[in-house]
């Protein structure tokens, strides 16, 4: 099977997804950068957003005459109020740990080791 | 009852509740009452004195309703009255009207079944009289202690009692408790003399014998007066035991302890009460025995009815009767016996009982019952049951002669001479020794000519070992507890052969002029400081008054007078007696020795009473030291000797011009059937119980009593006089002449040795033994539990260190030292824990894909 080929389906979505979960998960583990961080965060949480909405939509699935299939679409939308959520919270901690240790460096945050 | 006559409940109760008041108050409030609780004495006083009054005005109103009739009151006109003996004649006298007493059931405590508890009254002349005597005594005793007791009322110097470091005790004053325990004391006699129950009577019972300890005790420093305490409480138990087992028998042969008919509030018929049980008016007042009683005696007969009554049922019942009797039928003959009061009388016209439909035992076995009911009077007349009345009667007897201090039981009284002397007054004149005898008077009626000869020869002895031994005593206070004791075995030689009127005439007599003595004793005893006669001597130049209150007190326990004429009060009382047992040995002459010796006893009382009197009051002064310091009693000691002294005098006397007098009061109290000649002994064959009327009637009996009983004391006192007023003779050449005796009067028979022996030291090595074995036996085997459970312990602490401490041990330390390890692992570097994180994720996904493909 050649997906270069074939006409495009669930599974060309899911590379996609894929291509963006590494990228996103490259960018958290190598940036010092608690923003660069967050960033890769995002990537990695759009990277399942692409996979739900191609889960979820109609043209892609075998049952699509017998609902309205929303289902992804709507879990996507879940995930975005999520991440909104999340980046606040996160960029709230980022700031407070600027001002008390003026830097955003995750590596210098080891307070807390054993 | 008559209207006013519905007062007299109330006013016995005001009577008996005041000295509880009284109490009360005392307790809580005493000393503040005054400088050292001085107000405590006027409150008891007072108290008593109300109650007098108050006995005065229920005497009044019983006199009111029911009046007098010359009983037979032999005040010398009587012997010559030829043309009235046939009112007088035996057959007619025991039908003669009884006024009816007032059974009053106040409250009811408890009720289980048949068994009530109640607060019941039973009031008739003989209560009414008995308030009377007990408040008036008590109200002189009373007002002799306020003098008497004065050195309470500050700080006490015991010189009796030595302290560790040798020098007199120095204590608080008791005047307080003491009229405190008087009240108490007065509030228990009058609540027995109340009682209409048989409970409630054991209840005020102990109630006295608490009040007597205490007083007894109440030098409880001195060894002397806290033995003589534990000896009185511990004597009267061994006769309170007896008295349970009459209660039991009485309780379960009769179904009540209630003295009268129990009636609810229409009137009508609940249950009968012992007296109407066991003389029942339908058997002409004949002592009949009771149902319940026969019924315990035929137990067997009935139980073979009741299966023969069912063995006749069609067979479909039996088989359920078979299983259901054997179950049921030891129940079923107790519920028989308690219903058995309430199923009595069913036959006849009485009232159907509510108890006994309740019951119903007729019901589960009617035909059984109904042949029961018919063999009942065969099975009374062959004897059923009389034993069980015997028993209930010596048992309750039993706990009169521990009260009474009668023979077997009479050592605690002289000890008892260690309280003060206004209480010795007190239990020996109106209290608890008078209790004892008038148990036997009330309960009178259920006693069968057996028991009766029992009291009788227990008197008889009584009254003779007691006498005897007064006769050698140096102590004034114990010749008078002799005397007590020798009198009081007079009241029941009395009971016992018949003279149910002359026994409580003594009681009443004897209860003045006993008084009287003991007061003049404390009296003198307050002078001199001492109790020994040997030191006295010569007093009556000192202190008149109370020798010659004394003086009458001594004739009257003699019995003085002009014989067939006129005399002191005990000339009547001792009179009536002898007569009777004059009559009652025409009537038993198997049994006349006991008679001779009631005679003995009359002259012995003569003598040692005025070998007292001559000892302390005549001669020359023994002690020249004592005697100077010799005073007579304050006016509030003296009063009470003269008011006791007239009564002394004048209480055998009817009131001038009516037909009032002790003797004819009594006589409306007594019981119908009893001492009427009616009973016959079935145990002792022969036996007559002699009716009390012909010994008055009959001129032989009374005229050789009175001649012979005066020819007697006469005697006795001459023989006093003898020794002790004009010395012809020394005693001591008579002492040394009769030693044996002499030393068996003056160690009391050995009685306390014997008891000491046979008694006490036994009791003492049970004792000792229980003490070895518990030494030795349960202390050992204790030990040596204790030892290997110690054992035990130290193996069980072993294996917890070595084996449970140390495995926990070493699992904390391994959790720490991989905790430590652990530690490392948490690094701080956050992108670190992300590529495990994403490296975990992916090796999970790898290992699921794996296997589980």
């Amino acid at each position: 099977m050649n997906p270069f080929t074939e006409p495009i389906g669930v599974t060309h979505y899911l590379c996609v997804g894929a291509v963006l979960m590494v990228c996103g998960m490259l960018c958290m583990f190598t940036k010092r950068n608690a923003l660069g961080v967050l960033m890769g965060i995002e990537l990695v949480l759009n990277a399942a957003n692409v996979n739900l909405v191609a889960f979820g939509s109609s043209w892609l699935r075998a049952d699509a005459a017998r609902s309205i299939a929303l289902d992804g679409q709507l879990l996507a939308m879940f995930v975005i109020v999520l991440a909104a959520a999340e980046a606040a919270v996160a960029l709230a901690i980022v700031l407070c740990y600027y001002n008390t240790q003026a830097t955003v460096d995750v590596d210098k945050a080891s307070k807390l080791k054993g | 009852m008559a209207d006013s006559l519905r007062w007299l409940p109330l006013l016995l109760e005001l009577a008996w509740l005041l000295p509880l008041g009284s109490f009360v108050l005392i307790v809580f409030f005493g000393p503040l009452m005054g400088k050292g609780g001085r107000g405590a004495g006027w409150l008891a006083t007072a108290a008593i004195m109300c109650s007098f009054v108050l006995s005065i005005a229920a005497a009044t109103v019983w006199l009111s309703e029911h009046p007098l009739v010359h009983s037979s009151a032999r005040d010398g006109s009587e012997h010559d009255c030829g043309a009235s003996a046939d009112e007088h004649c035996p057959a007619v006298a025991h039908k003669r009207a009884v006024p009816a007493a007032i059974f009053v059931e106040r409250y009811v405590l408890a009720q289980f079944d048949q068994l009530r508890l109640s607060v019941a009254y039973w009031i008739d002349a003989l209560t009414v009289a008995m308030f009377c005597m007990v408040t008036l005594v008590a109200s002189c005793i009373h007002v002799y202690s306020t003098g008497y007791m004065h050195e309470e009322l500050h700080e006490v110097t015991d010189q009796q009692v030595r302290t560790a470091d040798g020098t007199a005790l120095r204590r608080p004053g008791r005047y307080c408790r003491f009229f405190q325990y008087l009240s108490l004391f007065c509030f228990s006699m009058l609540g027995l003399v109340l009682a209409g129950n048989l409970a409630m009577v054991f209840a005020f019972w102990e109630l006295v014998g608490i009040c007597s300890y205490l007083l007894i005790g109440f030098y409880f420093e001195r060894r002397s007066a806290s033995l003589a305490a534990n000896k009185a409480f511990i004597v009267n138990r061994v006769g309170d035991f007896g008295m349970l087992v009459g209660l039991m028998a009485a309780w379960s042969g009769f179904g009540t302890l209630a003295l009268g008919d129990t009636t609810d509030a229409q009137g009508r018929l609940v249950q009968r009460g012992i007296f109407s049980q066991v003389r029942p008016a339908e058997a002409d007042y004949r002592l009949t025995v009771p149902d319940g009683m026969v019924r315990m005696a035929a137990a067997e007969e009935i139980s073979a009815m009741v299966a023969n009554a069912h063995a006749r049922r069609p067979a479909g019942e039996q088989g359920q009767f078979v299983e259901q009797h054997k179950a049921t039928v030891d129940q079923w003959q107790s519920a028989e016996q308690q219903s058995a009061a309430a199923a009595r009388w069913q036959s006849s016209e009485q009232p159907k009982a509510a108890a006994a439909q309740r019951w119903s035992v007729e019901r589960r076995q009617p035909a059984a019952e109904a042949q029961v009911a018919d063999r009942l009077p065969w099975w009374r007349s062959q004897g059923y049951g009389y034993w069980l009345l015997v028993i209930a009667g010596l048992g309750l007897f039993c706990g009169c002669v521990g009260k009474s201090a009668q023979f077997p039981l009479m050592v605690w009284l002289p000890d008892a001479m260690e309280g003060p002397t206004p209480v010795s007054a007190l239990i020996h004149a109106a209290t608890m020794v008078a209790a004892g005898v008038y148990l036997v008077a009330r309960l009178y009626p259920m006693f069968a000519p057996e028991v009766l000869l029992v009291i009788a020869c227990i008197g008889c002895l009584t009254l003779f070992i007691a006498a005897t031994i007064a006769i050698t005593a140096t102590d004034i206070k114990r010749v008078l507890a002799y005397s007590t004791v020798s009198q009081l075995g007079y009241m029941m030689f009395a009971l016992g052969v018949g003279g149910w009127l002359a026994g409580l005439f003594h009681l009443f007599t004897h209860a003045f002029f006993k008084a009287l003595l003991f007061l003049c004793s404390g009296s003198v005893i307050h002078a001199c400081g001492t109790n020994d006669m040997t030191q006295m001597g010569g007093l009556r130049r000192k202190m008149p008054w109370t020798a010659y209150t004394m003086l009458v007190g001594c004739l009257a326990i003699c019995g003085a007078g002009v014989p067939l004429v006129v005399g002191l009060s005990g000339y009547y009382s001792k009179d009536a007696i002898l007569a009777q047992a004059l009559s009652f040995r025409a009537a038993n002459p198997a049994w006349g020795g006991i008679v001779v010796v009631a005679f003995l006893g009359a002259g012995i009382t003569a003598f040692y009473m005025f070998r007292m009197w001559l000892m302390t009051f005549a001669g020359q002064p023994r002690d020249k030291h004592i005697y100077q310091h010799a005073h007579e009693s304050p006016l509030v000691m003296v009063g009470p000797l003269v008011v006791l002294a007239i009564l002394a005098v004048v209480s055998g006397w009817p009131v001038p011009g009516t037909a009032l007098s002790l003797e004819s009061l009594l006589e409306q109290a007594r019981p119908a059937g009893a001492a009427a000649g009616l009973d016959q002994g079935v145990l002792v064959a022969g036996l007559v119980i002699p009716d009390e009327h012909l010994s008055h009637e009959n001129p032989v009996f009374h005229t050789s009593a009175a001649l012979t009983a005066f020819a007697v004391s006469l005697l006795g006192v001459l023989l006093a006089a003898v020794f002790y007023g004009l010395p012809w003779l020394d005693p001591q050449v008579i002492r040394r002449a009769f030693a044996p005796i002499y030393s068996l009067l003056v160690n009391k028979w050995w009685l306390d040795e014997i008891y000491h022996y046979m008694l006490v030291a036994p009791t003492l090595r049970l004792s000792q033994l229980a003490a070895w074995l518990d030494r030795r036996a349960i202390d050992w085997l204790a030990d040596g539990l204790a030892r290997a459970t110690a054992l035990v312990a130290q193996l069980d602490d072993r294996f917890d260190r070595l084996v449970v401490d140390r495995a926990i041990d070493h699992a904390a330390d391994w959790t720490y030292a991989f905790g430590l390890r652990l530690r490392r692992v948490q690094t701080g570097n956050i992108r670190q824990y992300l590529m495990v994180l994403a490296a975990g994720t992916v090796a999970l996904f790898l290992l699921v894909s794996w296997f589980w493909r």
